[in-house]
């Protein structure tokens, strides 16, 4: 794709190509510092010009949270909703409008708890919006309690004996409700996270891609295991369309495989090659993403990154939109409507 | 008269073709469906009974009648139910075959009514519905018992129709339309509707028939039979129609309010499209993502489903984008009587939010009404950029009347007025400025030079950047409530029914007791007692005069379908010491209380303040 190409017009014949400044917003950011927030602001900037949706076009719909403010820093349309009602906002707003480019920013509170019910009615209906979910396992906005994701046992401001409630996994979460687009990215690999963004985008349909982001103040280094630099590399599993799933660090690299008993299995990759599963995205069966989703149950542990799913189904409205009787404004149509059925008239004086 | 049987016995559909075929004669009618939550209670069972009421005359009628002269009763349940609302002298039609000994167990009665004296004030008339619809299908080929049986209440019906003269063409047109892909229930139902109107004509049984003519009093134009329901979204599409803005419903499934959604469903040729969301809060966010987008978004729910976009409603509010919330009143708290009707949402659409969250209010007053309040707002919530709500209730959204169909002059245009870019690069867009309404500017995504972010946050004068200012915050609050306020400035004034201008009383009303208020109020003055009758429409803001209105009469009555809602605000608001009238059953308002408790407040002796 070209950037050049990508120009916003304002209507007075002043042209120019787009640019990362184009989508920042003149309002200061006021995260923390050393919010993750940062990193995934960053990186969708930069992103935003390559895309080829001029900023009048694209659309950024946010919830209650920390990443609910994410809506003000960019230079582009956008609404700051209520807690957890993002998904349905946009919802309205793609089922009416589909040359926009819609965005929904939320976190794992907004998201997978007040909201919850909306997130996966937004993935089963295929709405054409793009879902960033920022997962730190813990409320920050709200200082510190435990969240849908935070792990059992967390000792928090409102569990200060240990969450006793399991948490959510939101990829298997999202590949139950039958998400067409399912990915993790990490807020520390700029790289990657811009990869996914941007198959994110590409995506026809409902794209979820969660976001593990960290929250220095409430849960710092949540992550760290995936993210830092001494231990990543043995606990990344990245995902690559196409590509046999294996990791670790030279000497003591390991794959995923099929284990005997139907499920999977992380095994030595010295004497497996042949065993080790290839990655389709594609798949149309989402049982095998969902597999690889609860690979990890913490991210303490060798934890898939990358896209688990990508594939076509019809989007929400698009059935609406084909319709080609629509004429908005028609009075006659409007006048033969009032008139349907039985009238009788009843003469003047 | 009145059509009484099992929720099964097709009573709806019997009272729906008898009131198409008197609107076609061109009778003035109002009716009264009354059916169970249940769908199907246990048959022959008291709560399964359910009831069609219609009142027409050659006068213009007001209200479906408080009780019928006529009473046709398909089982003994449906008899018992409906016994205490009958007028001494009435006529009760009864499908004698029903009336076994396991129907009368079910019903309660040890001894058949048909057979002891507790039917002496009424005329009773036993007519074998069941021998004589099946016999009327014995030689039609291909017609099973089963259709048979199940066209009694087109026997019904034919015997009605024969009673007050009802044209046949109507029904039976209709019969072919509907059952042209079932030629025997096609046959078995036209056999029925002729079999009774055949045994209303030949049996001296009924000895009189009645001739209701054509009514006269009725403005000239061109008429249809409407519900609320139909109306209010025939409003809606007028608005999207007249404001060239495509409409959206979404709505989740409650009664009484899902009809709205089906009748809006059918009409995605008009540009209109319909989510049916995943619960009342999706449904709210919905809506309001299509007013964002530009488009007109509507959500429409019954009571409990207010309860759950109140917050939605509040951030509509604070972005100031246009957006209409239908609220077909039923009884409550909780789930209350959810196909009964009442008027006790009132005050939770003046304040059902947190923090001071105004918006307008318009309440429709007759099931053709509904037209023209829907329509109202809409204008309302485009031209104003404010949430609106519409209060209409289960008894308007059911009930049915004659409806002059408006011409598409009589309805203004509305303005979206959508921003344009600013002409040169210097110039800032702020999307909090206001005019002279106290009205911000709509930018819906798609416009070069208009990119701005809104929010629920607490939002800077102008600009609507965040704002945690103090002073600034007091700004908005007064700034969002005179931008409602203001609209009293546009509309009509209240008018008063008062036709020597001296009456000792005024009765002040709202929303769906319209026709019964006026049908009291009239009674009172064949009487010869003075009494005026206001309705309010604009529940907010308030028309405004009406503090004055209230002022010019000694004596205030504010009848109501809750605890006294209004009136409370009435009270609060204008210092007046309105008296209230209040009815809590599920059922509408009388003509024959009312007059009762008007005469009675006239007589009062005048509270004079200490």
């Amino acid at each position: 794709m070209s950037a050049t190409l990508h120009v916003n017009g304002n209507g007075n014949g002043h042209e120019h190509r787009l640019t990362k400044a184009d989508f920042q917003s003149d309002q200061e950011t006021r995260w923390c510092p050393g919010c993750g927030d940062y990193a995934i602001l960053n990186a969708v900037q930069t992103l935003m010009p390559d895309l080829g949706v001029p900023t009048e076009k694209t659309v950024f719909v946010t919830g209650i949270g920390c990443a609910g403010r994410f809506a003000y820093y960019m230079d582009t349309y956008g609404m700051h909703s209520i807690h957890g009602r993002a998904a349905t906002i946009a919802t309205g707003l793609a089922t009416t409008r589909e040359d926009l480019s819609i965005w929904v920013v939320s976190g794992d509170g907004d998201a997978l708890s007040i909201g919850g019910n909306h997130l996966i009615h937004a993935l089963r209906r295929n709405v054409p919006v793009k879902i960033l979910l920022f997962n730190n396992q813990i409320y920050g906005l709200t200082k510190g309690q435990a969240s849908p994701t935070s792990e059992r046992g967390k000792i928090t401001k409102s569990t200060p004996f240990g969450s006793h409630d399991r948490p959510f996994n939101p990829i298997a979460l999202a590949l139950g409700a039958e998400a067409t687009f399912v990915a993790r990215t990490l807020d520390r690999d700029r790289k990657h996270m811009t990869e996914v963004l941007r198959q994110a985008a590409e995506h026809r349909g409902a794209s979820l891609v969660e976001i593990y982001q960290n929250c220095p103040v409430f849960n710092d280094g949540a992550f760290f295991n995936l993210t830092e630099k001494d231990t990543k590399v043995a606990a990344q599993i990245r995902l690559e369309h196409g590509q046999p799933i294996s990791f670790g660090p030279e000497g003591h690299e390991h794959g995923v495989a099929r284990a005997e008993d139907g499920g999977l299995e992380i095994v030595p990759l010295a004497g497996n090659e042949q065993r080790l599963l290839v990655h389709d995205q594609h798949r149309e069966d989402p049982s095998l993403a969902f597999a690889l989703a609860r690979l990890a149950d913490r991210p303490t542990e060798p934890t898939p990154i990358g896209v688990f799913r990508q594939v076509e189904r019809p989007i929400h409205g698009a059935a609406a939109s084909e319709n080609p009787g629509r004429h908005v404004g028609d009075t006659a149509a409007l006048d033969h409507l009032l008139h349907a059925g039985d009238t009788w008239t009843i003469a003047g004086p | 008269m009145r059509f009484a049987g099992d929720s099964g016995d097709g009573m709806q559909l019997a009272g729906g073709r008898f009131t198409d075929a008197t609107a076609v004669l061109g009778n003035d009618l109002a009716t009264l469906p009354d059916f169970p939550a249940e769908i199907r209670a246990p048959a022959g069972t008291i709560p399964g009974v359910s009831a069609f009421q219609i009142h027409f005359a050659s006068r213009d009628i007001l209200t479906p009648g408080d009780a019928p002269n006529v009473l046709v009763a398909m089982n003994p349940a449906a008899l018992k139910a409906n016994l205490a609302s009958l007028p001494r002298g009435a006529t009760i039609i009864v499908n004698e075959d029903a009336f076994t000994r396991r129907n009368l167990e079910k019903a309660g009665y040890p001894v058949s009514p048909l057979e002891d004296d507790s039917l002496a004030e009424f005329t009773v008339h036993r007519v074998p519905m069941t021998t004589l619809t099946t016999r009327a299908s014995e030689a039609l080929e291909g017609v099973g018992t089963r259709d048979a049986g199940r066209a009694k209440n087109l026997f019904a019906l034919g015997l009605l129709s024969w009673l007050y003269d009802r044209p046949t063409e109507v029904t039976e047109r209709w019969i072919e339309g509907k059952f042209a892909s079932k030629p025997a229930a096609k046959a078995a139902n036209l056999a029925a509707f002729q079999a009774g109107w055949s045994f209303g004509e030949t049996t001296e049984m009924l000895d009189v028939q009645y001739k209701i003519l054509p009514a006269v009093d009725v403005d000239p134009g061109t008429y249809r039979q409407i519900n609320g329901t139909s109306a209010t979204a025939l409003g809606l599409l007028a608005g999207s129609v007249r404001a060239r803005l495509p409409l959206l419903l979404a709505s989740y499934p409650i009664t009484p309010a899902s009809e709205l959604l089906h009748e809006l469903a059918k009409h995605e040729g008009l540009g209109v499209r319909t989510v049916q969301a995943e619960d009342e809060i999706a449904a709210a966010g919905v809506a309001l993502g299509a007013a964002f987008g530009g488009h007109l978004g509507i959500t429409s729910t019954s009571g409990p489903g207010m309860d759950l976009k109140a917050e939605t409603i509040g951030l509509a509010l604070m972005l100031e984008l246009p957006m209409v919330i239908v609220d077909v009143q039923r009884a409550g708290p909780s789930t209350g009587l959810p196909t009964k009707t009442e008027q006790s949402d009132l005050l939770m659409a003046l304040y059902g939010r947190h923090g001071d969250a105004p918006l307008p209010i318009v309440a429709a007053r007759t099931p053709g009404d509904c037209f023209r309040s829907a329509f109202e707002a809409v204008q309302i919530a485009i031209e104003r950029r404010t949430p609106v709500i519409l209060l209409t209730d289960g008894f308007l959204a059911n009930s049915s009347e004659p409806w002059r169909i408006p011409s598409l002059e009589e309805l203004p245009e509305i303005d979206p007025g959508f921003a344009v870019a600013p002409a040169s690069e210097e110039e800032t867009f702020l999307p909090y400025a206001r005019d002279e309404r106290g009205v911000r500017p709509w930018a819906p995504p798609g416009t070069p030079g208009l990119e701005h972010r809104i929010g629920g946050i607490e939002k800077q004068d102008g600009t609507g950047n965040i704002s945690y200012d103090p002073a600034n915050h007091a700004t908005m609050t007064r700034l969002r409530a005179e931008k409602v306020s203001k609209i009293a400035a546009d509309l009509p004034a209240l008018e008063v029914d008062d036709p020597d201008g001296d009456a000792d009383v005024l009765v002040l009303g709202w929303g769906s007791t319209y026709g019964s208020i006026r049908a009291g109020v009239r009674r009172v003055r064949d009487r010869g007692l003075k009494v005026a009758q206001a309705h309010v429409r604009y529940i907010n803001p308030l028309p405004a005069n009406i503090g004055e209105v209230l002022r010019a009469y000694p004596k205030v009555l504010v009848p109501e379908m809750n605890t006294g809602q209004l009136v409370k605000v009435l009270r609060a608001e204008f210092l007046v010491d309105c008296k209230p009238y209040n009815k809590i059953t599920g059922q509408p308002l009388y003509a024959a209380e009312l007059e009762e408790a008007i005469v009675e407040l006239i007589e009062a002796p005048l509270e004079v303040p200490a």
